[in-house]
């Protein structure tokens, strides 16, 4: 539209008219446009992400050339108990904090599927926790759950609920659940506004039609809501229980492991044996450990997106 | 009549008090919980020490004599201008930089169609998946070894890794949607791939584009495991890690600062997204339908 014929009146010199054609080929062209982003994620995410299996393998330590050692980093993990209180940890973490961001998440959205006034204002303000820096809010939570100032615990006193502070960090369980709920904090918004985009695809109509034919509320959801739903749920979640699985950033500013490894996660303890304590190696395996959880989680999610396309295909 | 056929359904059915009970009292709750610790974020910046520390004498909820010393503390006594600085230097170039990859990439993937493009496609997407929580320790061997160990470059060219993917794997759904005739009839015309991708692809994938970058602008502001890993001095730090490592001294928490310090880092983001609302909303809710 906007190219106008003047280039062609001009001689064109050979090498510009072997550019031209070089750049009308798809796969030179292709090559060319792939390029920054390749360059980029071979060099700073493939090659790495080899690199780490490697490293688990070795005892690499900071700043310096480490030896192959086989599998020892994994043997000496097998016996380690701090290592599988940090694989508890991370197991109840995820289940725990998943379900419940999975049920709020999925009641707050139905809630704001209905009619409301201010609704896109109410979606907004909804959002806020995801938008806010993690480690930021992690720091107001923290404070929250002072020992001493904690509001949560003075408004409770007020109301007469409890009689003395909880000691909700000092405490391996309190500790644990105090950081459950900062995450669940953190998470209900993208459950539920994503979830909310999946629920304003279904036509109203298909209500009323399961009302007049006498469904009761219950049943609505369930042979109407849910299936429809059921495609998105399975990816929101599969990202949902992949970033709870390697959550990093809320365990460091809230609790860094303690009380007494209680809170350490897998992330963290690597970051703690890796740079904290020099052990590059060690803190590798521990990452590479995670690796089967991640794969199991990807094909969770390539299923459930192969299932929509199903679904979609159906439909048509 | 004319209300029931609207996209809410059959809410007009209920009546008053239940509502109240089945929606806005359930709502109320979810948005006070949601909120608070903002609240109280915010309270906690503004009070002086000793209305902080003494919850006899004044209610914790209000404050009775605001002041600003917290910030004025965090903003000349301490690095804090720095590290805001760091983050929005970080943030601009890592979001420019994989948005001019990604605007390529997922051009190539969704419209050159070279050979083998629908595995790259793939590939991205499996990107995507890779977090960060894996990656930090042998990323931070490569950093050393590249010399870039404690400098904004090891960050710039790091949060690419998981800002090209996400922005890729959302314009190929924007490219997606654009009528490839439009294309066609450029070329028609005597457009080179260049000037289609320029003037007739871009701008009306601008959406798009403006979806990404917010999103991608925001996770850069929001990144914490490189961040910490990968710079040491203070002077180098981000919003985040510095308000972690640098603003508790030993056993001794200033909360005043420390809750100014999360406020001032928040509002960028917040100013932003409350500008942007409908392409964020656009951007998180794309990237997990396409």
């Amino acid at each position: 539209m906007v190219a106008d014929a003047q280039p062609i009146a001009r001689p064109i010199p050979a090498w510009r008219r072997l550019i031209g054609r070089l750049a009308d080929d798809r796969n030179v062209l292709g090559f060319v446009f792939m390029l920054p982003a390749a360059a980029i994620l071979l060099l700073f995410l493939a090659y790495p992400l080899g690199l780490g299996f490697w490293l688990g393998l070795t005892d690499t330590p900071i700043g310096a050339p480490g030896h192959f050692v086989g599998l020892d980093n994994f043997i000496s993990l097998a016996q380690d108990s701090v290592f599988w209180l940090a694989v508890f940890n991370t197991t109840f973490y995820t289940v725990v904090a998943s379900f419940l961001k999975f049920f709020l998440g999925l009641y707050l959205a139905l809630l704001l599927n209905r009619r409301l006034p201010f609704k896109s204002l109410l979606r907004a303000i909804v959002l806020l926790p995801f938008v806010v820096p993690t480690v930021l809010s992690a720091i107001a939570f923290w404070w929250i759950y002072d020992p001493q100032f904690s509001i949560v615990s003075w408004a409770l006193i007020k109301f007469g609920l409890l009689h003395s502070y909880i000691d909700f960090l000092g405490d391996p369980w309190h500790a644990r659940w105090a950081v459950i709920a900062a995450n669940v904090w953190r998470g209900i918004p993208f459950v539920a506004i994503t979830l909310l985009a999946g629920l304003q695809t279904i036509s109203p109509s298909l209500y009323e039609a399961a009302t007049l034919d006498g469904a009761s509320s219950w049943q609505r959801f369930y042979y109407i809501t849910l299936p429809v739903l059921s495609p998105i749920i399975a990816v929101v979640m599969t990202f949902s229980v992949l970033l709870t699985f390697t959550d990093f950033q809320l365990i460091y500013a809230i609790t860094r492991g303690g009380p007494i490894n209680a809170t350490h996660l897998m992330a963290t303890l690597s970051f703690e044996r890796a740079i904290t304590g020099g052990h590059l190696g060690e803190g590798a395996a521990i990452a590479d450990a995670m690796v089967p959880f991640l794969l199991a989680a990807i094909l969770f999610s390539y299923f459930g997106l192969q299932r929509r396309r199903w679904q979609q295909g159906s439909r048509d | 009549m004319a209300k029931a056929s609207g996209p809410e359904g059959m809410d007009y059915l209920e009546r008053l008090p239940r509502r109240v009970v089945t929606l806005y009292l359930p709502l109320a709750i979810f948005v006070f919980v949601l909120l608070f610790p903002f609240y109280w974020m915010t309270t906690t910046t503004f009070k002086p020490d000793e209305e902080l520390y003494d919850y006899a004498r004044f209610n914790p909820f209000w404050v009775v004599r605001p002041t600003l010393t917290h910030i004025y503390k965090l903003l000349f006594e301490t690095s804090y201008p720095q590290w805001l600085f760091n983050t929005m230097l970080v943030a601009v170039a890592s979001t420019a930089l994989s948005l001019f990859s990604s605007v390529c990439a997922a051009y190539a993937i969704e419209r050159l169609r070279f050979a083998g493009s629908r595995y790259i496609g793939l590939a991205i997407f499996l990107a995507y998946l890779v977090p960060p929580s894996i990656l930090f320790i042998p990323l931070a061997a490569i950093i050393f070894q590249l010399g870039l160990y404690d400098s904004d470059w090891a960050l710039i060219l790091t949060y690419p890794t998981f800002l090209i993917p996400f922005c890729t794997w959302l314009l190929m759904g924007y490219f997606r949607t654009i009528p490839y005739e439009l294309e066609e009839c450029a070329l028609i015309d005597g457009a080179s791939r260049l000037q289609v991708l320029r003037w007739i692809t871009l701008p009306l994938a601008l959406p798009g584009l403006i979806s990404a970058g917010i999103f991608a602008f925001t996770l850069s502001w929001n990144e914490f495991i490189y961040a910490l890993t990968f710079i040491s001095s203070s002077e180098n730090k981000t919003v985040a890690v510095g308000a972690i490592t640098e603003l508790v001294e030993g056993d001794v928490y200033h909360w005043g600062s420390l809750m100014a310090a999360a406020l001032l880092g928040s509002l960028p983001v917040v100013v932003l997204y409350s500008f942007f609302v409908e392409y964020y909303v656009s951007s998180l809710t794309g990237a997990v339908k396409e």
